[in-house]
């Protein structure tokens, strides 16, 4: 080279786990944590979209109370497979598989998870799970409802039943083996000086989903097997004709289905925690107890699922127990919500579009965790039960909390994820529009469900059509605020501002490598000798992990 | 240490000790997801054995218990010789890991094929839940109308059979049961058939060493949790009612 080169020559750009290896084999072979994060990334979010248009398609049914739309037997179909597809295929590995995995090994100083090679086994058995109930859908839909209560679904539809219990069945696996590898690794591979009680209370919460993953996911397992060989190899199980018991499938399922909410919503807790952390720039309130409270939760979650089946034949005073038992749940999950806000007070609180997230899920956690109380007490459950006031509660909780607190974490996290930024007046716009959107989806729910609006009809007396336009008006501003995050977090890949290693200025350890990190996570052990939210000590060095020690203040 | 070995030692982990560590818990959480599993099938069999005592009863009388002691002796002496080839691995005795291996996997397969031999045995009698769609299939033996059972709910149509069935069709859910928890169990022999041949082939690398014998104990652990559920198996579907 003779001419002068007056554009600085690129500079040597670090090696990271992204830009390590370009060729399909390096993504579907590899089991470094973070590819496989992003491989469940891409995954769970197609089949968000795939869940997504189902629900817009139920959405448009019920904007008029004729059923002229569809066919009372395809909305049959419509909400199944909403249900299947958004619980199964993204509610459960959501945060768990992508931020989960992302991050448990760096916020642990590890190298990876205790065994990558099953992380990755994991990943395929998800996709053979989601193959085999994209197959049941492509072959005409599946009509049980995601509950897949006998003895229809063992013996009276005709639907592809079996596609999707094979396809539920399968992506079970892959729950238990993240459930597995996390409480493995949170035991064994720890980083020197990072005892229980200096770890993110993300990871408490991942502690407390594992438990959940690995104890109920079985008892589903085995559920949904009998089924499949009840209606493949006509075994009888659950046959009544023979003195079967349809109920005993409710209380397995439910066995697992309700803690199974407690999946989804306890690693939102967790990111919510770190959130509200790092944006007040204080240490999480009474840290110990929310952390506790997790564990309290996984506890409690499996004496709960009675409250599924009080119309269930169900003797009263079982219902008793379980009424009083599912009150239980309040106790830690308002420990959280009262934590957070006194995290806050006296904060320096900042307005950024992961605390936006924060706050909208504080709120609507709050409206679904408090009408989960009414739906608790068993006099006012028979009244609501199975009626939109169900309805809303749920997607309070599942959309308003996980969802939401989804978004939070992958705006959060997307920097050191990608080491890119996003553009952050587009990301505060698309999160209001969720806000707004979502409560007018769903708050009208609950007046229609109050009124008596039964849920999974396709058709409704025209008194409840206002409500009912209100929600698929809100719905058409919610799929707007959750599609715009796909567009302009994709063009932050090519066109967004380089990330630092921590935008934010938190702390934990994984805002002390650099962004992407590199594949085996930290250029050299870290050794932590401070408390975990410790924003009171001077902000981690960037990369070489070490931290100033301010216990020994000047 | 890992200088030595340089495959024993994978990368994630910093020694051989967290390594150990991390796959014995693993294992362990494993089996407990294994309980987990097999506990579901235990309690929905709970709850009918509750439901239809005699009909259960009557079922068990229709299996051989001789059958199932033989194959319960079968998987116990299996237990034993994966006992011992964990013994010589931690000895660093590949040659002796292989040929109690050997062994285990023979147990295992004979264990198999009498439990094959018995479905064969259970179908041609006419036994088998899906046979309950055949003409005539509960116009066979009944049982005394004595034999009914309770019910899922205490009464219905299906409790007190009035055509002196209830009891014969609840002996279907027995056998559902039956073919369900045992096939899954013997599936599950299967597993461990195939850890073995893998356990094998490393011995066969002379892979094992005092130092590095872990994956022999955790399929051990494995092939001991599976003779345990065949241990609850044994006397829940053969010793209701043996015909001594």
């Amino acid at each position: 080279m003779t001419t002068l080169d007056i554009t600085p020559a690129p500079l040597e750009e670090p090696e990271d786990y992204l830009n390590k290896a370009y060729n399909i084999r390096s993504w579907f072979l590899t089991v470094d944590h973070k590819r496989i994060a992003i491989m469940y990334l891409i995954s769970v979010t197609a089949f968000f979209l795939v869940g997504g248009a189902f629900a817009t398609m139920i959405r448009l049914e019920l904007a008029t109370p004729r059923g002229d739309l569809v066919q009372a037997e395809t909305y049959n179909k419509l909400f199944t497979m909403h249900g299947v597809v958004m619980i199964f295929f993204f509610l459960i590995p959501s945060i768990p598989a992508t931020l989960g995995n992302f991050l448990v090994p760096l916020m642990l100083g590890a190298r990876d998870l205790a065994f990558p090679k099953l992380n990755l086994l994991s990943w395929y058995l998800f996709m053979a799970g989601g193959v085999c109930g994209v197959a049941a859908m492509v072959m005409g839909g599946v009509d049980t409802g995601w509950t897949f209560y006998t003895p229809y679904s063992s013996e009276f539809a005709t639907t592809q039943v079996a596609f999707t219990i094979m396809g539920a069945f399968i992506a079970g696996f892959a729950s238990i083996l993240t459930g597995l590898n996390f409480i493995v690794t949170t035991h064994t591979m720890r980083a020197p000086g990072l005892t229980w009680f200096r770890l993110p209370l993300f990871m408490w919460s991942m502690y407390a989903t594992s438990i959940i993953m690995i104890l109920a996911t079985p008892v589903i397992a085995i559920g949904l097997l009998l089924l499949l060989a009840e209606r493949v190899f006509r075994l009888g199980i659950f046959d009544p004709s023979i003195g079967g018991d349809p109920v005993l499938f409710q209380h397995i399922f439910w066995f697992y289905s309700h803690p199974a909410v407690y999946i989804m919503i306890l690693p939102a807790m967790g990111v919510i925690s770190e959130l509200v952390a790092c944006f007040s720039r204080k240490r999480i309130f009474g840290y110990p107890l929310v952390a506790f409270s997790s564990i309290a939760i996984a506890v409690i979650s499996f004496f709960v699922w009675g409250h599924h089946m009080f119309v269930s034949s169900q003797s009263a005073y079982g219902g008793m127990v379980f009424s009083f038992l599912s009150f239980l749940v309040a106790i830690p999950s308002a420990i959280k919500v009262f934590n957070w806000t006194a995290t806050y007070f006296r904060g320096s609180v900042a307005f950024l579009t992961p605390n936006l997230y924060a706050w909208f899920f504080i709120g609507l956690f709050t409206i679904g965790g408090l009408t989960g109380l009414f739906l608790a007490a068993l006099a006012v459950d028979v009244h609501v039960h199975d009626t939109y006031f169900i309805v809303a509660h749920f997607h309070y909780i599942m959309v308003g909390g996980t969802v939401l607190a989804y978004l939070g974490g992958i705006h959060y996290w997307w920097p050191k994820m990608t080491g890119k930024m996003y553009t952050e007046w587009i990301a505060k716009f698309a999160a209001f529009a969720v806000f707004v959107g979502f409560n007018l989806t769903f708050f009208p729910q609950f007046f229609l469900g109050y009124l008596g609006m039964p849920r999974r009809y396709h058709a409704y007396p025209p008194e409840y059509q206002v409500l009912n336009v209100m929600s698929s008006a809100g719905a058409s501003i919610l799929a707007l605020g959750l599609a715009l995050p796909v567009f302009y977090l994709l063009w932050s890949l090519w066109y967004g501002k380089d990330a630092p290693a921590n935008p934010w200025g938190a702390v934990g350890l994984e805002w002390a490598t650099s962004s992407p990190p590199p594949t085996e996570n930290f250029e050299e052990q870290p050794v932590v000798t401070w408390e975990a939210y410790e924003y009171s000590r001077k902000e981690p060095d960037v990369v070489g992990v070490t931290p100033n020690d301010t216990s020994t203040p000047v | 240490m890992s200088a030595s070995h340089p495959t024993i030692l994978a990368h994630q982990f910093d020694d051989l000790h967290q390594q150990k560590e991390s796959v014995t818990l693993g294992m362990w959480a494993f089996l407990v997801t294994e309980v987990m599993f097999f506990g579901g099938a235990f309690l929905g069999y709970a709850v009918y054995r509750f439901y239809y005592p005699e009909a259960f009863a009557y079922g068990s009388s229709l299996e051989s218990w001789r059958i199932g002691a033989f194959n319960t002796v079968v998987l116990l002496i299996s237990s034993l010789t994966v006992a011992l080839a964990v013994h010589e691995a931690q000895g660093g005795n590949n040659g002796g890991v292989i040929r109690y291996l050997v062994i285990t996997i023979a147990l295992a397969l004979l264990f198999v094929g009498v439990k094959g031999y018995e479905y064969n045995h259970i179908i041609e009698a006419g036994h088998a839940p899906w046979q309950r769609f055949t003409e005539g299939y509960y116009a066979g033996d009944n049982p005394s109308p004595s034999a009914h059972g309770a019910g899922p709910h205490g009464t219905g149509p299906h409790a007190q059979g009035a055509n002196g069935q209830g009891a014969h069709k609840a002996t279907t859910i027995f056998f559902s049961f039956y073919f369900a928890m045992t096939s899954i169990h013997a599936l599950h022999m299967l597993i461990g058939v195939g850890l073995f041949i893998w356990l094998i082939k490393l011995a066969r690398r002379n892979r094992f060493s005092p130092k590095y014998y872990n994956p022999v104990e955790v399929v051990g652990l494995y092939w001991h949790f599976v003779d345990i559920v065949w241990i609850f198996i044994y006397p829940l579907f053969y010793l209701i009612d043996p015909k001594w």
